[in-house]
């Protein structure tokens, strides 16, 4: 469907020229302009609501829901339609050639016959364009009459009805699953909480669940909302393509006005997810929703090719003009030396004037010359190739069920062309699937090290048994996949060997379909533990008895309050949303796990009872919480808060709890009647827990699979209460699973609290007051909470160490304390320095504590400006910014991200075919080198040259300095290489690493020069902390002025500048989103693809296309030549001696389709060579000096075939009885088989389909001249080939000519290639020598046969797993 | 249910509004085809001097027999050609050949002597030729009007407008319109033998049957449908400026009179260059014994006509006998042999570099 729309974007583009005239929807313009004149807002009333007049008053203005998207109407097709197309150049050069044949003086074919390449060309793409629009239409129908409930006026109820007869201001209802007609403003949920769930993979692709809110404070609560009962004015912004933004607010019948924003808007096209029933007023419908209004197609890129084309179009031109003034004057000439002879039909006319008429004659008889058919055969010759890549096994991705996408539809051989590759490194060289690696709290290092082997255990699993992983990954779950190498012991983590086995978690998830719809929700991700922490925890767990026994250790009680206040912000600080992949996309809600309420756990320790029947089963006896352990807790959190050790009194402890119960009331008490159906299964859930939690001994059958794995693994979650988290960065998916881990789980969230479970004590509801929402100017995240324990307001923040460690300040209190936070502050900086250096994505959580009045105060300002519509987002900041204040630093923490597979072998193999591959990244310098070391872009013996200064001076000095240095290594270098004996081997190469910063300097217009000088003699350039902005102007830099093809790949909305300035796009479909893929030209899933899609389709593509280019002008040079040698005979008077009709035909029919099929199937060299020689993709680079040279060895060629083909027959049908077409006929018959035959020659592959069209082409020419000849009596005067053809191949002397003309005329091509292909033996060839035609044979049988391998991508390991 | 409808979703996540259903599980994964894989089993021509070697000893083995055999043929054909224009002052149609009128009265007959060295044992053709004449001058080619010589009756009273300037004459339509018809050969060729007992015997000339079969049956056709009366049929009409006689008049016999007359159609084919012979009339063979036209002296009468002198053009006449590849034409012969031989020395050049360089790949190889 998409490749539709593409395709028919693309011919709107072709027909509109390439001005992309008619790219933009027009239709939208003009009509959204009609109500600008209503000022830059709209207003919107309930519809059949209490405000009838009001509405009718405004509502004349918005359009209705139903939508056309067809261009024409069954009356405009015609004249639009052409209209349309004579846009295009192309067809306006067809036009005026036509045209000039209707001058009588010039006139050189029947006037029919011009037209006939234009009306072909019109009718083609007029039936193309129509089909479209009829299906668009259809389309349109169809989803105009889609049913949706709307509510109705006469019977007061919601009734089935069209899409198309939505208004704005109806009241719509809409149920789980359905379609959302119109831009809906949502005022009712049946969700209690006021939250609907909506998917919006129809407009961005993101398959995860998006969150929207009823819009709050209405008067009507409760019960479902009608119109009669809706009072309120909407006013809100005019209809615009922002999918991210609405502003507006309510108003009230009481005059109230409540702030709107886009979590209250369920936009078009969206699905309802997880909610019974919603209800809404439509804001916007039609043509004027924000999905509509984005709907705009895929761009249009002009290859390097095309361009290089262009001037070879000009020579064309230029040769034509030379030819008709040849003509021209040489008629001038002819008809002054005559006088009045009898064959001049007008002997009025003067030499100099029919010579003037003679060039126009020309210009129509030679007209083929200018390959007008050329660009219609590139572009279907480029659909061609873009089926093949899309349909290229390699290229798919199994685990995603995902091919190839191609967005550019025209740039296929700039693929091949590629000479600068500029990376992103997170979700591009790195899986982008974050594991939880290690993490430092209150300035103590928790190693991990289980967790680094556990994570080290896949990639020896993958090098010791390659073969026979496939068998044994299905057998084994996730959990026992390091029993295979129970020996490995080695216990750091060597980056180099990180690169992932994704197969591994395809086999572990049950099936695709999950692992897609829940995109962040890899239940790979557990974590094992660090014992320490694990100690420590448990500590925390069981202190209750220790304490009650009076043995306190000797853990200091300010690092338990920190470590604990540490997983509570990894578990809530974040935005993930919880399901269970049991009943996906289904929010687990608190209806279905056993809530243990603030007021059933205070009663519980209360009473030092705890048989509630939820906890039955618990292995906790009643006498170990003797201790309270609620009372130990709470005595730590306000501990911690006042940096002194105070007991409270058990009446203030009582006071508190009140207070807390009253706060934390939050789960509905309709709720617990709705536990019944899943008391069983919730119970089970619950005793899980708490076994868990509290009775380390206990093993379950699984546990007792991975022996070895020790206690650590023993408190990982286990089995059955398997949740997933869908996160909007896949580090909060860690983060979260890593809180999991130490039992920190969070269950489930909505819009105003949290579930989490936390060890020791159970499921707690936190109350969530605020998020502050991560963005890149602040780089952080905060949560606002009312702590579940101690009650006081928190507000715990998440975000990039740079910032957090800004705003963490050392907080007022006694000496000691101080001392203590300022040696954390120096231990965690300490830590994260050691992080970066080993690769690791560094986080960092602080929290700090508000009071009341506190709170309430920033809360006023944060609701002003939340409600504000004029600058919402600069005043949403300036509050955000407000709160983070004073933080306290709590800990940090080490994510690693993984290296996709493959990706060092890409990156060498595109480095080998003499690409220049740049990192740019967002990331820490440390983090940047050391991926580049693992992705084995940095050797151990290049140089790295750091670029880090804070001035443009010294930036100058700087750049200055390492070019020296630079020359004075390749000074050395070449000492070096001529001193024998020197190997290759010690080359060092340059790395250039320039942090964000530096890069500013050096891309201001001064320095840029030395900046370019620099890093082309680099061999690869780091560039970190470099933003989004930054990356696209560094592409932009090295494709304007060292002026060569650049290639941007990356994954993340931030990449999407750098795609797009790129010459060649690629966004990967990873786990951040849609941004990347919908800039990108083209879209892949794995970096590894790369390689293939450079190498070998970038290769071919190029290298088809550039062949095909110069066959075709070597087919009109060659054709049109002969009609030009024959005006050397027939007093240069445009006259031709074929069939005017097979003339115009021979282009367009009989020789158009080879050249095609030519320029789709070729293949110079096999998939396999290109992959293991990418030396080939440069050959094929450097032969730009050869392409222009090239052209003219074309042209020279076609000039002597055309002499050869015209002056045999012409020899030998000297001063005979020939007639004009009798002499045309073997000339025309020998260029076919000429014109055939050299395609031939000059295909590297030929298959049966090669052979089919050849021998279709010939026989349909013959088949045509044949009945031509026998049926035209008077139809094309004066070229009548009555009988011509029928007699003329009757007779041996047609055969003869025919054979002598086509061997003449080809011989000395076969001849050249044959010396040329021998004498200079290219690497191609004997590359090609070497995978020799058997091996070749063989390994394409295996292809055949291991169809339903995944794996047979690799050649070498196919063969072995069959 | 719910999964299946996430797979629908994933098909195509773009901002395309779906509508609701169409829920098909399918997987995205490419056809593993050969065609689709592009791994079509496929000949792959690397055109070095050891595969394409062979193929030149073939065409050269194969062309230069055939040129031999063209060339003989060729050889075997024999024509005579005698320049009637009267050029120079000793040529016996000088005289005719000074008036330049189309509409001369008085005829102007020549008679050229000329002698057969050999005897010409088949049917013998007889030619006329012009040179200079550019019959295929586009304007000159276009000037005809097929459905008029097709006999459409609308077309012979209201020619078409490509004949201009012939069209009409006095207000009246001319038959046949245009310029080609009205720049018709128009000279008289007769032949005779002189026997060498001194009788001047004439040669039977045979006019019909020269004009190809489909142009005599399909495309040429006389107005009036099968009306013997011609004269009535080409009533209103007028004959072409340079004619003599109107087309009626061209022959007695009426299935060569009108348009279907063998000497205006052959006219009518326009030569494709500007040297041009066309075929007069055939002498054929009487008997086995005879030959055509035996050894000795002839005498061609000539009704002297058409003016060339005005485009510097010249008149032939060729009488020959061809053969199953036409008229006589050493050209093709020639070629064939020089293009086999070529062939042949090039094979024999790429012989010795494979000789020399062909192996080197193979070494290449190995060193690498």
């Amino acid at each position: 469907m998409e490749r539709f729309h593409w395709v028919q974007h693309r011919c709107r583009q072709l027909l509109a020229g390439d001005s992309g005239w008619y790219s933009a929807p027009t239709g939208l313009h003009s009509r959204s302009s009609q109500h600008r004149d209503s000022g830059k807002r709209r207003t919107v009333f309930a519809r059949h609501g209490p405000h009838q007049e009001d509405y009718e008053a405004v509502c004349k203005n918005f359009r209705t829901n139903a939508i056309r998207t067809n261009k024409y109407s069954l009356l405009t097709f015609i004249p639009m339609n052409l209209f349309q197309q004579f846009h295009r150049a192309a067809n306006l050069y067809f036009l005026f050639l036509a045209l000039l044949n209707w001058v009588p003086v010039v006139e050189a074919f029947q006037k029919e016959i011009t037209m006939i390449p234009l009306m072909v060309v019109l009718t083609v793409i007029a039936i193309k364009d129509a089909l479209e629009d009829y299906r668009r239409y259809l389309f349109d129908k169809k989803v105009n009459n889609s049913v949706v409930r709307v509510f109705c006026g006469t019977q007061k109820a919601f009734i089935d009805q069209c899409w198309s007869n939505v208004r704005v201001g109806d009241f719509v209802r809409l149920t789980c699953n359905d379609l959302i007609p119109a831009d809906i403003l949502l005022l009712y949920s049946s969700d209690p909480r006021g939250v609907c769930y909506i998917e919006t993979a129809n407009l961005d692709g993101e398959t995860n669940l998006k969150q929207r809110q009823v819009v709050s404070d209405l008067p009507v609560q409760g019960g479902e909302i009608t119109p009669q009962s809706f009072h309120s004015r909407i006013e809100c912004e005019n209809p615009n393509n922002d999918l991210s933004r609405f502003r507006g607010y309510i108003e009230h019948s009481s005059g109230t006005r409540v702030g709107l924003h886009s979590s209250n808007l369920l936009l078009r096209s969206c699905t309802v997810r997880n909610t019974e029933t919603v209800v809404g007023i439509v804001i916007y419908a039609g043509h004027e929703t924000k999905a509509m209004m984005n709907n705009t197609g895929p761009r249009y890129k002009r290859s390097k090719l095309e361009k290089q084309l262009n001037t070879d179009v000009l020579w064309c031109v230029f040769l034509l003009i030379i030819m008709c003034l040849t003509a021209a004057i040489g008629h001038g000439i002819w008809l002054k030396n005559l006088k009045d002879p009898v064959f001049q039909v007008d002997g009025e006319t003067s030499p100099i004037l029919a010579g003037f008429y003679t060039f126009w004659t020309m210009i129509i008889v030679l007209q083929v010359l200018i390959p007008i058919s050329l660009y219609v055969s590139i572009e279907i010759v480029k659909l061609g190739q873009i089926f093949f890549i899309q349909n290229d096994l390699a290229l798919y991705n199994e685990q995603l069920d995902s091919r190839i996408q191609c967005r550019a539809l025209n740039i296929t051989e700039d693929l091949g062309q590629i000479r600068y590759l500029f990376s992103d490194k997170t979700g591009t060289l790195t899986e982008n699937k974050m594991v939880f690696r290690r993490c430092s709290i209150y300035g103590v290092e928790y190693p991990h090290e289980e967790n680094g082997r556990r994570l080290e255990v896949y990639e020896t699993e993958k090098k010791d048994a390659p073969n026979c992983s496939v068998t044994l990954k299905s057998n084994c779950s996730g959990k026992s996949l390091s029993c295979h190498s129970p020996t490995c012991n080695r216990s750091s983590v060597s980056l180099h060997t990180l690169t992932s086995e994704s197969e591994d978690e395809d086999e572990q998830s049950s099936s695709h379909i999950q692992l897609r719809a829940s995109s962040f929700s890899s239940r790979m991700k557990e974590v094992a533990p660090d014992p320490e922490l694990v100690r420590k925890l448990n500590w925390f767990c069981s202190s209750v008895h220790h304490l009650s026994d009076g043995s306190s250790e000797i853990l200091p009680s300010l690092e338990l309050t920190y470590i604990t206040d540490f997983f509570l912000a990894l578990a809530i600080c974040n935005s993930v949303v919880v399901s269970s992949p049991s009943q996906p996309r289904h929010v687990v809600p608190e209806t279905q796990s056993p809530i243990k309420s603030l007021e059933e756990i205070k009663l519980m320790f209360q009473q030092r009872f705890s048989f509630s029947p939820l906890s039955a089963l618990s292995t906790l006896s009643p006498a170990q919480i003797r201790g309270s352990p609620y009372n130990l807790t709470r005595r730590l959190f306000t501990r911690g808060k006042a940096g002194s050790l105070t007991f409270s009194s058990p009446s203030n402890n009582i006071t508190d709890r009140s207070n807390l119960g009253k706060d934390s009331n939050l789960v509905p008490s309709n709720m617990k009647g709705k536990l019944k159906s899943s008391a069983k299964n919730a119970e089970q859930m619950e005793n899980d827990d708490t076994g868990n939690d509290f009775m380390e001994t206990e093993t379950n059958p699984e546990e007792i699979n991975q022996g070895e794995e020790n206690q650590a693994t023993q408190v990982g979650p286990i089995g059955d209460d398997e949740l997933l988290y869908e996160a909007e960065s896949p580090d909060e998916a860690a983060l979260v699973h890593a809180a999991r881990a130490y039992r920190c789980t969070l269950k489930a969230r909505s819009a105003e609290s949290l579930l989490v479970n936390l060890p020791g004590i159970g499921t707690l509801a936190v109350q969530l007051l605020h998020i502050l929402p991560f963005d890149t100017n602040r780089k952080r995240m905060s949560v606002v909470v009312r702590h579940p324990l101690t009650g006081q307001l928190v507000v715990y923040t998440k975000g990039a160490d740079s910032v957090i460690m800004d705003l963490s300040e050392t907080p007022r209190g006694a000496e000691q304390t101080l001392e203590i936070y300022s040696q954390i502050r120096e231990q965690t900086q300490k830590h994260l320095d050691a992080y970066a250096r080993e690769g690791l994505r560094t986080l960092c959580f602080a929290k700090k504590v508000l009071k009341e009045e506190e709170y309430d105060m920033w809360l006023m300002s944060h609701l002003l400006a939340e409600s504000s519509i004029e600058n919402r987002e600069e005043l949403l900041l300036e509050s955000a910014q407000r709160l983070e204040t004073n933080l306290t630093l709590l800990g940090t923490t080490g994510i690693v991200d993984r290296l996709q597979e493959e990706v060092p072998e890409t990156i060498e193999a595109l480095q080998r075919a003499g690409i220049k591959v740049w990192i740019l990244t967002g990331d820490k310098q440390e983090t940047a080198i050391n991926i580049a070391y693992a992705c084995k872009l940095l050797c151990a013996n290049d140089q790295i040259l750091t670029a880090n200064c804070n001035s443009m001076d010294a930036c100058d000095v700087l750049l200055e300095e390492l070019k020296l240095e630079v020359q004075c290594g390749e000074d050395s270098l070449t000492v070096l290489t001529e001193t024998p004996g020197a190997t290759s081997d010690s080359v060092n190469g340059f790395i250039l690493v320039i942090d964000g910063r530096t890069l500013e300097w050096a891309l201001q217009e001064e320095l840029k020069s030395k900046f370019l000088e620099l890093s082309c003699k680099c061999k690869a350039v780091i560039c970190c902390r470099s933003t989004p902005l930054q990356k696209s102007k560094v592409v932009q830099l090295i494709r304007d002025h060292i002026s060569v093809m650049t290639l941007a790949v990356g994954d993340g909305a931030n990449d999407v500048n750098m795609i797009q300035t790129a010459d060649v796009g690629i966004g990967i479909a990873g786990q951040e989103g849609m941004q990347a893929v919908m800039s990108s030209d083209f879209a892949i899933t794995r970096f590894k693809h790369l390689s293939r899609l450079l190498l070998v389709h970038g290769h071919w593509c190029y290298s088809r296309l550039e062949n095909m280019i110069f066959y075709f002008i070597y087919k009109n040079v060659m054709y049109v030549n002969l009609l030009f040698w024959y005006q050397f005979f027939c007093g240069f008077s445009g006259s031709v001696m074929i069939n005017s009709w097979v003339l115009i035909f021979f282009n367009l029919l009989f020789t158009s389709v080879p050249p095609l099929i030519y320029g789709i199937l070729d293949r110079d060299t096999p998939a396999e060579t290109l992959m293991e020689v990418p030396k080939l993709y440069h050959a094929a680079q450097t032969s730009k000096a050869y392409v222009s040279y090239m052209f003219w060895i074309t042209v020279l060629d076609a000039f002597y075939q055309s002499l050869v083909c015209f002056f045999v027959p012409y020899f030998a049908f000297a001063g005979s009885d020939a007639g004009q077409l009798s002499f045309g006929s073997p000339i025309n018959a020998s260029a076919l088989l000429i014109i055939l035959l050299h395609q031939v020659i000059e295909s590297n592959t030929l298959t049966w389909i090669h052979m089919l069209v050849l021998v279709l082409s010939a026989g349909f020419y013959f088949g045509f001249v044949l009945l031509f000849s026998m049926y035209s009596v008077a139809c094309s005067p004066p070229t009548s080939t009555l009988g011509v053809e029928t007699l003329q191949m009757s007779q041996p002397l047609f055969y003869i000519i025919c054979v002598l003309t086509t061997v003449t005329a080809l011989i000395p091509r076969l001849f050249f290639r044959a010396v040329h292909n021998t004498w200079i033996p290219n690497l191609k060839s004997s590359q090609m020598d070497r995978v020799d035609g058997e091996k070749y044979h063989r390994r394409m049988q295996q292809w055949n046969q291991a169809n339903r391998l995944p794996v047979c991508a690799n050649p070498g390991l196919a063969p072995s797993v069959v | 249910m719910m999964a299946s409808s996430y797979n629908a979703k994933d098909e195509d996540g773009h901002i395309t509004v779906s509508g609701p259903g169409g829920a098909t599980l399918r997987s995205k994964k490419p056809e593993n085809t050969a065609f689709k894989q592009q791994r079509l089993p496929a000949w792959q021509p690397i055109l070095t001097a050891g595969t394409v070697l062979p193929a030149f000893f073939i065409i050269g083995l194969i062309f230069i027999p055939i040129g031999i055999g063209l060339y003989v043929t060729s050889n075997n054909i024999k024509e005579f050609e005698i320049d009637y224009t009267g050029v120079d002052m000793s040529s016996p149609c000088f005289n005719c050949s000074q008036n330049y009128s189309w509409n001369s009265t008085k005829p102007c007959t020549c008679t050229i002597p000329f002698h057969l060295d050999q005897p010409y044992e088949s049917n013998v053709f007889m030619y006329y030729g012009l040179s200079n004449f550019y019959q295929n001058h586009r304007r000159y080619v276009k000037s005809r009007d097929d459905s008029q010589l097709n006999g459409a009756a609308g077309s012979l009273t209201e020619p078409s407008k490509e004949c201009e300037p012939y069209a009409y004459h006095e207000s009246k339509p001319i038959a046949p319109c245009g310029a080609i018809a009205n720049s018709m050969f128009n000279d008289t060729l007769e032949l005779f033998y002189n026997d060498p007992n001194g009788t001047k015997i004439q040669i039977p000339l045979n006019k019909t049957g020269i004009a190809w079969f489909t142009d005599k049956h399909v495309k040429f056709r006389n107005p009036g449908g099968n009306n013997p009366n011609l004269t009535a049929v080409f009533q209103g009409t007028t004959k072409p400026v340079n004619w003599r006689r109107p087309v009626y008049e061209l022959d007695t016999d009426p299935e060569n009179n009108g348009f279907i007359n063998e000497d205006f159609i052959v006219w009518m084919r326009t030569a494709a260059l500007p040297t041009f012979r066309k075929l007069y009339r055939i002498i054929h063979r009487k008997n086995s014994m005879v030959p055509t036209l035996p050894r000795g002296n002839y005498t061609l009468e000539v009704v002297y006509n058409y003016p060339v002198r005005s485009f510097e053009g010249s008149k032939r006449v060729i009488l020959s006998t061809i053969s199953w590849m036409g008229g006589k034409n050493p050209f093709l012969g020639i070629a064939y042999i020089t293009v086999g031989s070529v062939c042949f020395f090039l094979g024999v050049v790429l012989l010795i570099i494979h000789h020399k360089y062909g192996n080197r790949n193979n070494n290449a190889d190995i060193s690498n």
